[in-house]
């Protein structure tokens, strides 16, 4: 009886597995498949070529790299010190900075820019859309609200897992100041939390469409709407693109979380 | 401000302490609160700014309602669907005595594929089922079966859900294999020995403790669903009425005639990704009441 009821609950897991993994799998492959396709009556990588080659891919894709590690830097000095402000010095705040933390998730995406598209236009206080530089500079503040749910729980968990008081009294012993702390203790400690909270904000922010398209900025994600409204192939070859980008961002915040597993081992 | 900032540790240690959250707060205020909040109050008045409640009102218009009707079904049925077939993926993982890699193959797999949304989502689908997606295609060659000819399109309503479940799915995967984990093996092992099958077990002992968890997760679902613009806005353009949708147009250009009707279409979608956020936070912090 109960044999037979693992191996059924087994077959049973199989399939689900099965189904799963073909889910995933066939769009993939069709996808990669569709990219090989622009010569007519053979597979080449033409579509890749042409993308590669496009002035508008280069200079959107560079922007969005630019903007994707403004945003890391500026995320990272934000809530680093937050986080290890909240849990030295103020844990009876640690509800309000994680509910904030966690907005981003809860307001779409959409209502935040229509927001600002109000409260920033060039006929407010803060005119921040009115000049490039300026929405340049919203658009960042923007991706680091967007990252906020990933960069702080992942920092979070970076200082939970060390000893921050029993730290910051050594170093306070030893005559640093707060910022010393902060940059030459602190940081070192939980560089694999921010690598994975970096690596994880790079793989939101790279193809985010709908901030950089309201706020009219220049970006990859509006780059890849227009080429998907326009071409056949390209779209296909851009696809497989970003998928190996995400794929690689995962798997570096993996790799950086295996190392610091093993670090922490003795 | 300044005076009490100089003053020595213990006079104002408590402004001390607040100031090193400062910059924090006030980021989130203005790139965050601020400008919702701003959405929120103008959805109660009138171009002139005084109190009404015609924008809420507005919102029951045939259009308005039909789009908010639209994304309802399509969150729905992608939380439904990502929630039944992510829950039976995780349990196969979790609980179904597969080789071991099979598990950190699936997370790893579902961190990748929870991100991979937006735009280029939507391309994959495009090749895949679209009109002359490689799907599509193959069951025209070997079946003879034209999928198109049922009145199927990837840019309808069941392929915005089945284009969607490619990042439910996974969600569901990372958010519900805890709750699995924690299932103790000797629950199943007492419920054997007392006689009972399997649908005793799922029906009186692993159901009961998982429902919240499931709950919750689908309800997180929803409001993922719900507020998504990229993947739909690159699949079908605007020939589908959902309320992102129907939003990204009024920004760009004003199509409901009314700005302030703008604000109440935002303020529409707050409340309801603020409930199923809410809904899910309940529901947690059940299941997690329920495990210790």
């Amino acid at each position: 009886m109960k044999p037979a009821s693992q191996s059924t609950s087994r077959l049973g897991a199989w399939i689900a597995i099965g189904v799963g993994a073909s889910y995933f799998l066939i769009p993939l492959l069709a996808t990669f498949e569709f990219s090989l396709r622009m010569l007519r009556g053979e597979y080449s990588f033409e579509a890749y070529r042409v993308v590669f080659t496009d002035p508008l891919f280069q200079a959107t894709f560079g922007y969005s790299i630019m903007m994707a590690v403004i945003t890391i830097i500026v995320g990272v000095l934000l809530v680093v010190p937050t986080a290890y402000w909240v849990q030295l010095r103020l844990p009876k705040l640690r509800p309000l900075v994680e509910f904030i933390t966690l907005l981003p998730l809860v307001i779409p995406a959409i209502v935040i820019v229509f927001g600002y598209l109000r409260i920033f236009n060039s006929s407010s206080w803060i005119p921040l859309t009115g000049n490039e530089r300026a929405t340049d500079f919203l658009l960042v503040c923007s991706y680091v609200t967007l990252s906020l749910p990933y960069m702080y729980r992942s920092i979070d968990t970076g200082l939970r897992a060390i000893d921050v008081r029993t730290l910051t009294e050594a170093a306070e012993v030893l005559g640093a100041n707060t910022f010393t702390i902060l940059f030459k203790v602190i940081f070192p400690n939980v560089r694999s939390a921010i690598l994975s909270g970096a690596f994880l904000t790079f793989a939101v922010v790279i193809g985010e469409f709908t901030m950089a398209s309201l706020l009219s900025r220049p970006a990859f994600g509006p780059y890849l709407q227009l080429v998907g409204a326009n071409k056949a192939y390209e779209p296909s070859a851009l696809a497989v693109m970003a998928f190996m980008l995400t794929w690689a961002s995962m798997g570096l915040i993996q790799v950086f979380g295996r190392n610091a597993k093993n670090a922490t081992k003795p | 401000m300044a005076p009490s900032a100089a003053l020595p540790k213990p006079g104002g240690g408590l402004s001390w302490n607040w100031l090193g959250v400062a910059p924090f707060l006030v980021f989130a205020t203005v790139f965050l609160v601020l400008p919702t909040s701003y959405l929120m109050v103008g959805a109660f008045q009138d171009p002139a700014g005084h109190f009404t409640l015609n924008n809420l009102r507005g919102l029951f218009d045939d259009n308005v309602i039909n789009a908010y009707w639209i994304s309802f079904r399509i969150s729905a049925a992608s939380a439904i669907g990502g929630g039944v077939i992510g829950f039976l993926l995780a349990w196969a993982a979790v609980q179904g005595q597969l080789p071991a890699w099979i598990r950190p193959t699936l997370m790893t797999f579902s961190g990748v594929a929870s991100n991979f949304a937006g735009v280029p989502l939507a391309f994959a689908f495009l090749a895949t089922l679209g009109r002359v997606g490689l799907v599509t295609t193959l069951m025209r060659k070997y079946l003879g079966f034209d999928l198109y000819s049922t009145g199927f399109s990837i840019l309808s309503f069941t392929g915005l859900t089945l284009t969607y479940l490619y990042f439910q799915i996974p969600l569901m995967v990372l958010i519900v294999s805890p709750a699995l984990e924690g299932l103790k093996r000797e629950w199943r092992e007492a419920c054997d020995c007392l006689g009972g099958s399997s649908f005793h077990y799922w029906r009186y002992i692993a159901l009961p403790v998982l429902w919240p968890s499931i709950m919750g997760a689908m309800l997180l679902l929803f409001a993922n669903a719900f507020g998504a613009v990229a993947t739909a806005y690159a699949l079908t353009g605007s020939s589908l009425n959902i309320v992102p949708i129907l939003l990204y147009a009024q920004i760009r250009g004003d199509v409901l005639h009314n700005p302030n009707l703008g604000y109440a279409l935002a303020l529409g979608m707050v409340v309801i990704t603020g409930l199923s956020n809410a809904g899910y936070i309940w529901l947690r912090s059940k299941s997690e009441k329920g495990r210790t």
